[in-house]
């Protein structure tokens, strides 16, 4: 399969190869951050009045808040939100009815980095929705969803098209103010998903939202809205590049996701953002807040990332298990490389009886770069029976590198079992050595070593994925040993 | 096949291997014993170029090539094979899946094409059954959680699926209960060919009663003392070292 190798040997030259530059006339919103900033996005999405007042609402409560700088393992300097774009669209009509009207180099774009949005042309079952910039430009296979009663469709249309079930649960799960970013993020955010399963319905396909910063000195501000009613099931992916550019960029999104009774959510991420350059200069920041709620009896809710990508990243997608006998599972591999940062992990709240929640975290550090684990798991008083299992590890490509764990543990309910593993090893000169003597190279032998370490994160991804996550780590590690 | 001449090498700065002198011709069988400590394992992390071993003087060639040149895949590219005394675990990947990118890679650098699917397959079951091994160890993790004993022989497995031209055997037969033993060195016994030559480092006679070597070699303090048949081994299983470094000081 020569077109399979080229595919590989292009991952494995180690340069990051989604930082080009798409030539797409946009139209921006004035820089900075103001009401008006917020009303100019608003009103170029059409949003009733309802939506402009619950922005302005969390705008007004962002500024009484301040950037959470002190507690996460972090350090890069402060942002000026004044000096951001909080707006930017490709000029051509936002949404499409057929793949002729799209800007052909938007569709380029996105061919390049392998997604293809032509329905006819994709083998594989998964509808996308692609969001560059602030907009959802088009999403894939809606007719065939929407026969069984399934919506997926891009945020600004759910705002306009699905008002009742927005209201109902924007913001139920990630309140506005609930921190800085998300503050931040329900003030400002111009474009993402939204999904709703109605009973009973098994999606058919993976469902997936891939995103990408094009513009220079623009923030993008994502919001996610999935909804599984009850016995429903939904596999959800997302995926996200961004062109190499010397100064960081901001990336706020919030994720919201609510498991209704007896349904389950299943949402992996394959975080790839431009990670800035060797010497650390550049890339994305990356500051998110994911968290779902199994709001039904026997409900559940399964995260897995791959974290490679970012200069910064500060993501803890959690669940709250407040169904009875809910299930919440965060499965994550975090990478860090060079001057790369991560400050990463869950919250898993157990509110109802019998909850279970299972973490497992594999942090792999390399170069100069730092990479800690934050968990919280809180059994609430009335959590009769939670259980709650633990593992975390770390892995150290350098000496120059750390990792860090800070897992919280706070237990009111005496019938709660809590357990939790650590391990923390450097990879193995007896490894590679072992590998090199059966004629596997230094570079070969670490993606085996590291794909093995990986391994029970990188089977809860989708298939499809778990290829692309394995090409990934190989290329994130490129000459990290050391 | 492969000869020494006069090879010094030193870990830490302390000068472990003296001078040593070896010449193993194609097919031959070649034992070396000696006390432990007396660098036989030193020996074979320096032939297979593991880092930290320091060549201070001497050659090595290997196959018309100059072995301490290359670097330690080539040299496994290239038909060195060792199996190891204490064999490494790696979490996570099957041994299925290392074997198959180990001979793969050794495939690319001969030229060849990938090897397919069905063929991998067809060869795990031969080369399994020659060593008796488990199918299940093969679906395992690379040694984790396997026993000693499984290790050894996984070690040997290996041998057989990659197919060297010069197979190094440190202590493979320790930690061998007697069945385990016996298939082992029927297993090798059954690799021996024409083109095909052996080191085998042991402790012990008995292995020597399976496979008979050509040469038996004894390493003291670093350097080969004595040489002969596979007498010589009858001889030290029965009077011991002793006999030797009396002879050396
Ligand atoms: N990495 C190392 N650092 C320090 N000393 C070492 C190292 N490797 C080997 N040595 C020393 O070199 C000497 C030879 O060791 P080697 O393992 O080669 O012996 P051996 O003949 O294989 O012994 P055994 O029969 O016990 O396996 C020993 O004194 C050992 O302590
Ligand atoms: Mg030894």
């Amino acid at each position: 399969m020569p077109e399979e190798n080229e595919i590989l040997d292009e991952h494995l030259s180690g340069e990051y190869k989604y930082g080009f530059v798409s030539n797409i006339e946009s139209e921006k919103a004035p820089i900075g951050l103001s009401e008006d900033t917020i009303r100019f996005i608003s009103q170029k999405k059409n949003e009733p009045e309802w939506m402009l007042e619950w922005r302005l609402k969390a705008f007004r409560h962002w500024l009484t808040m301040k950037e959470p700088t002190h507690w996460p393992h972090l350090t890069y300097p402060n942002i000026d939100f004044q000096q951001i774009y909080y707006y930017a669209a490709p000029k051509q009509k936002p949404q499409y009815n057929s793949l002729d009207e799209v800007d052909p180099e938007l569709l380029r774009t996105f061919e390049k980095l392998g997604i293809s949005l032509d329905e006819q042309k994709r083998l594989s079952g998964i509808a996308v929705d692609a969001v560059i910039d602030s907009v959802s430009v088009k999403t894939t296979f809606r007719e065939k969803l929407s026969e069984m009663g399934i919506i997926f469709c891009s945020f600004s249309e759910a705002v306009r098209e699905y008002p009742d079930l927005v209201k109902q649960y924007l913001g139920s799960v990630v309140p506005p103010a609930d921190n800085f970013y998300a503050a931040l993020n329900s003030a400002v955010f111009s474009d993402g998903s939204f999904c709703y399963i109605p009973k009973g319905v098994r999606c058919p396909m993976e469902l997936s939202t891939y995103f990408r910063i094009n513009e220079a000195n623009t923030g993008q501000f994502e919001r996610t809205l999935l909804i599984a009613d009850e016995g429903a099931y939904v596999s959800y992916l997302e995926g996200c590049t961004a062109p190499m550019r010397d100064e960081n960029q901001l990336h706020a999104a919030v994720v919201e996701l609510v498991a209704l009774k007896d349904a389950e959510i299943k949402y992996s991420t394959v975080q790839n953002w431009y990670p800035g350059n060797k010497e650390g200069k550049g890339g994305i920041y990356n500051f998110v807040t994911k968290r779902g709620i199994c709001l039904g009896d026997y409900s559940k809710i399964s995260w897995t990332q791959v974290e490679t990508g970012s200069a910064v990243t500060w993501k803890y997608p959690s669940c709250i298990l407040k169904g009875n006998y809910s299930i919440g599972e965060f499965y994550s591999v975090a990478v860090t490389n060079n001057y790369q940062q991560a400050d990463t992990g869950t919250k898993m709240i157990h509110i109802g009886k019998n909850t279970k929640s299972t973490i497992v975290s594999k942090g792999i550090s390399a170069g100069f770069s730092n990479n800690s684990y934050r968990g919280l798991v809180a059994i609430q008083k009335g959590a009769e029976n939670a259980r709650n299992y633990t593992q975390c590890d770390s892995l150290l490509m350098s000496d120059k590198c750390g990792a860090h764990t800070f897992p919280y543990i706070e237990v009111k309910n005496k019938t709660a079992k809590v357990e939790h593993e650590a391990t923390t090893s450097k990879i193995g000169e007896d490894q590679l050595f072992y590998c090199n003597q059966r004629g596997i190279n230094n570079e070969k032998a670490i993606a085996l070593i590291v794909n093995g370490y990986c391994k029970e994160v990188l089977n809860q991804l989708p298939m499809e994925f778990a290829v692309e996550a394995q090409k990934l780590l190989e290329v994130s590690l490129e000459g990290s040993v050391g | 096949m492969l000869e020494i001449r006069n090879l010094k090498a030193s870990v830490e700065e302390k000068e472990i291997l003296k001078g040593i002198n070896l010449k193993i011709n194609a097919g031959e069988v070649h034992a070396i014993m000696g006390p432990n400590g007396s660098g036989k394992s030193t020996l074979s992390s320096v032939l297979a170029g593991r880092d930290g071993y320091e060549v201070t003087e001497g050659e090595v060639d290997f196959l018309q090539k100059n072995l301490l040149e290359l670097s330690p895949e080539d040299r496994a590219r290239e038909g060195l094979f060792l199996a190891f005394q204490y064999p490494i675990e790696i979490p996570g990947v099957s041994n299925i899946n290392f074997l198959k990118t180990a001979l793969n890679e050794i495939r690319t650098y001969k030229g060849l094409e990938a090897i397919s699917a069905k063929d991998f397959l067809a060869l795990v079951k031969e080369k399994s059954q020659l060593v008796e091994l488990d199918s299940k160890l093969a679906n395992r993790s690379v040694n984790e959680g396997f026993s000693g004993g499984e290790k050894k022989r996984n070690e040997i497995f290996q041998l057989a699926m990659l197919n060297p031209k010069l197979a190094i055997l440190d202590e493979t037969d320790s930690g061998l209960d007697i069945d385990a033993l016996r298939i082992v060195a029927n297993g090798v016994n059954k690799l021996r060919s024409k083109d095909r030559s052996f080191i085998i480092i042991t402790h012990y006679q008995r292995l020597l009663d399976y496979i008979v070597p050509d040469f038996v070699h004894v390493l003291y303090n670093g350097k080969i003392v004595k040489s002969g048949t596979k007498e010589l081994a009858l001889e030290l299983e029965e009077k011991g070292y002793d006999w030797i470094k009396a002879e050396t000081v």
